[in-house]
């Protein structure tokens, strides 16, 4: 159960306030019925936290068209089922939600600003013939532990705690997911394992050491981050009593990549906010990196049935799509089943599974989110690449012109404005979500710059 | 208005989970699935020496009150001549079925042993087409029938009617796709039909009572029962609960029960047999034999030895 002081929680400012109905035609307002709080106060749940109707269809949804599943060996059947049920029943729980709400503020530090870039904008207006969009960023970046990744663990772990497990497991490839995880374990007093490449262990060895020092046992797995997850994946069925394992990325069986969304969701809740507060409307472009689509989702997910707001997704070129040393699946991959779902999937003719490349650790990753790949089908959102210089180039440039440090994953995400930039009218509204931050990326960054820079 | 009516398919009304829904038709033509029928090729028709199945063995076995030995290789390590090898001395030894591993790049359900062999196969070269043709030669001098063991995205980048088909024409009997959850089978157990292969379903200690019915009732060939909570490999003993387990599936059909994962020495395979088991699938022990042996010849050998061994301390 939660493990908070509930009198504390109720004792909070001006959360009673009345229960809205959205003015849409499929939202309803479902009811929470009683809460056992102290002897004499009526709960009043705040209308933010309200669980509607509509969403609660598509949470436990198993798929987005044909994407997603759960393509699992029948072991792990039980055990997802279980874990949906649980996650669908800690967001109908107001006390977790009042919970997450105050972790979310107090520990991981939202909400995270929305920043207007003006000299960036002022940069692509120049190249532009004094014309172009207005950029805005999301600082995922500001977030503790310095990615938007914490998000989505810190609600999982407390999840894991509220279901009696001892020790969480999870794979990670820049390193991002695995400090946020370790952090949130740390937090919660739970045991934490964390899964890495080795050969991500070498490019990223600052965020192993922050792991180790947060109490996590960092297990080296041979190869990258895929291979991290299958055996992440094959040490939590090996252990299903006790443990969970922590998914980061939107990927994965069903409830993983629906779980992940719905925790990073937050990312565009705010954002739709503070567009509103800014500038009286919604954003006209949303641009996000695409590794496995856990920040783009968070991004993208609110405004999915905004059919004015352009989604756009950017993946790792790599060196080129056609060197094939990339992890562009939209791109170039084919539909496939992968750790455990049905989506887009970078395969050989073989249907043996590639592995990718990309400066963007993060973004290195064969398969991507089914609900992206749903989204691609559908033509609600669009997918672009752009390459390893343009990545490095587009870091540089935020360094440069607004001094702030991006994370090599989100400069794939900056990169993709030089394209975008020249084809949008003027005063256009662009959030970029910045889903990182790039002090882990300043080395590599200096070694691939040449040395007169 | 085309975008409004694509938005609101995206809002899906909940189905039940045990329910098999059958594919849009959208799903068939991205997979390139030639709906057409294909008619049986003569090379399927002749009788190669295993002209008998899966389930047909079961019942043969069941009358002369034996127990099925289920021996699992990779196909491909050391090498294809090798397999090939293998599979005449684990036929001669008195194996009643046997599976045939495809290597796989990513094996969720596989432990240590078995992940190694699939690397090094796939290192070597070894691909569909080349145990296909292996399969080709080899079969019509088996006895016993060939169950193929294979992760479910191979079969996928086929297409499911070319792959059942391909497979049919070398004279392989079964098919077990480790994962493929229950819901997702149909499209799977279709096809396999048309084409005479006893698709094989796994049930497993955490698997609710229910659903593990349903489950015996889809599964054709034998119903493998997933002895332990885990991964593929070697385990010091046989849990306990297989035998409640067992008894279980036996009181929810009469299909014949073959118990794999873990089980690595006569012991346990006798346990397992005394416990009420119609088959008994040694997997991870064979392959470390073939994998670790000096030489190909040795491992030969030393196969020949195990298998015997396990053969003999079955009834």
């Amino acid at each position: 159960m939660a493990c908070c002081n509930v009198e504390t929680i109720f004792g909070l400012g001006n959360i009673g306030r009345k229960l809205q109905v959205f003015p849409s035609h499929n939202y309803k307002a479902s009811v929470i019925s009683c809460v056992a709080v102290g002897p004499s106060q009526t709960p009043q749940v705040p209308w933010k936290l309200v669980f509607h109707e509509k969403e609660r269809s598509l949470l436990s949804n198993e798929k987005y068209g044909i994407y997603g599943g759960k393509f699992v060996p029948e072991t792990l059947i039980s055990p997802l089922t279980k874990l949906d049920y649980e996650f669908n029943s800690a967001l109908r729980d107001p006390l977790f939600q009042m919970e997450l709400e105050v972790t979310l503020r107090d520990y991981v530090g939202r909400e995270t600003p929305l920043y207007f870039a003006q000299r960036l904008t002022d940069y692509y207006k120049s190249i532009n013939r004094g014309t172009g969009p207005d950029i805005y960023l999301k600082r995922e970046d500001l977030n503790h532990g310095g990615a938007h990744k914490i998000n989505n663990a810190i609600a999982q772990a407390m999840l894991a705690k509220r279901m009696g497990c001892k020790s969480v497991m999870a794979a990670t490839g820049a390193g991002q997911h695995g400090v946020a995880t370790a952090a949130a374990c740390a937090k919660l007093s739970l045991e934490c394992t964390i899964f890495m490449g080795s050969l991500d262990m070498e490019r990223q060895p600052s965020n192993v050491l922050l792991m180790k020092h947060l109490g996590a046992k960092v297990k080296s797995v041979n190869g990258n981050f895929k291979d991290a997850v299958s055996e992440g994946i094959r040490n939590w069925v090996n252990d299903l009593e006790t443990s969970y394992f922590l998914a980061g990325a939107a990927v994965g069986p069903h409830p993983c990549p629906t779980m992940v969304r719905e925790f990073q969701s937050i990312i565009g809740k705010e954002t739709r906010k503070q567009a509103m507060e800014k500038w009286g409307g919604k954003p006209d472009v949303l641009v996000a990196c695409v590794g496995s689509g856990s920040n783009a989702l968070g991004l993208f997910h609110e405004f999915i049935l905004d059919q004015d707001v352009r989604l756009i997704g950017v993946e790792a070129g790599g060196t080129g799509l056609d060197s094939g040393k990339h992890s562009a699946t939209m791109a170039r991959g084919e539909v496939g089943v992968y750790h455990g779902a049905m989506s887009y999937l970078l395969q050989d003719e073989e249907g043996q599974i590639i592995g990718p490349h990309s400066i963007g650790v993060g973004l290195e990753y064969p398969g991507v989110s089914p609900e992206l790949s749903y989204l691609k089908d559908i033509g609600r959102a669009e997918f672009s690449s752009v390459t390893d210089e343009q990545a490095l180039e587009a870091y540089k440039r935020l360094c440069r012109l607004e001094g702030i440090f991006p994370a090599l994953e989100s400069s794939h995400a900056l990169a993709f404005l030089g394209k975008l930039c020249s084809t949008l009218k003027d005063g256009e509204k662009v959030v970029v979500n910045l889903s990182g931050r790039g002090d882990k990326d300043a080395a590599a960054v200096f070694n691939h710059t040449p040395k007169h820079e | 208005m085309a975008s409004f009516l694509k938005a609101t398919y995206f809002i899906h009304s909940n189905s039940n989970n045990f329910q098999s829904h059958p594919f849009p038709k959208s799903y068939t033509q991205r997979l390139k699935i030639s709906t057409s029928p294909k008619p049986l090729t003569m090379a399927s028709l002749t009788t190669n020496a295993a002209a008998v199945g899966l389930s047909q063995t079961f019942t043969r076995l069941k009358k002369q009150g034996k127990v099925a030995l289920i021996p699992y290789i990779t196909a491909g390590d050391p090498d294809l001549a090798t397999t090939a090898e293998a599979l005449k001395v684990l036929d001669r030894c008195g194996s009643d079925i046997i599976e045939l591993g495809v290597p796989y790049s990513d094996p969720l359900a596989d432990g240590p042993v078995i992940q190694a062999a699939a690397s090094r196969s796939l290192n070597k070269g070894t691909n569909f087409a080349k145990v296909m043709s292996m399969l080709e030669d080899v079969v019509p001098q088996l006895s016993c029938p060939i169950a193929l063991f294979t992760y479910y995205n191979p079969i996928l980048k086929r297409g499911v009617e070319k792959f059942m088909a391909t497979v049919r024409d070398t004279g392989v009997h079964g098919l077990v796709v480790p994962d493929v959850p229950l819901e997702e089978t149909e499209m799977l157990r279709k096809e396999a039909a048309r084409h005479n292969i006893e698709l094989v379903l796994l049930t497993t200690p955490t698997t609710p009572k229910t659903r593990m019915k349903a489950i015996t009732e889809a599964s054709e060939g034998f119903v493998y029962l997933v002895s332990s909570v885990g991964v593929t490999g070697a385990r010091a003993t046989v849990s306990s609960k297989v035998q409640s387990l067992l008894k279980d599936i036996k009181e929810a059909t009469p299909k014949p029960v073959a118990v794999g994962f873990g089980i690595s020495k006569p012991e346990h395979v006798k346990q397992v047999a005394e416990w009420g088991a119609d088959g008994v699938i040694v997997g991870s022990a064979m392959v470390r034999i073939l994998g670790e042996a000096k030489s190909p010849e040795e491992g030969l050998k030393e196969l020949e030895v195990f298998a015997t061994s396990l053969k003999s301390a079955l009834p």
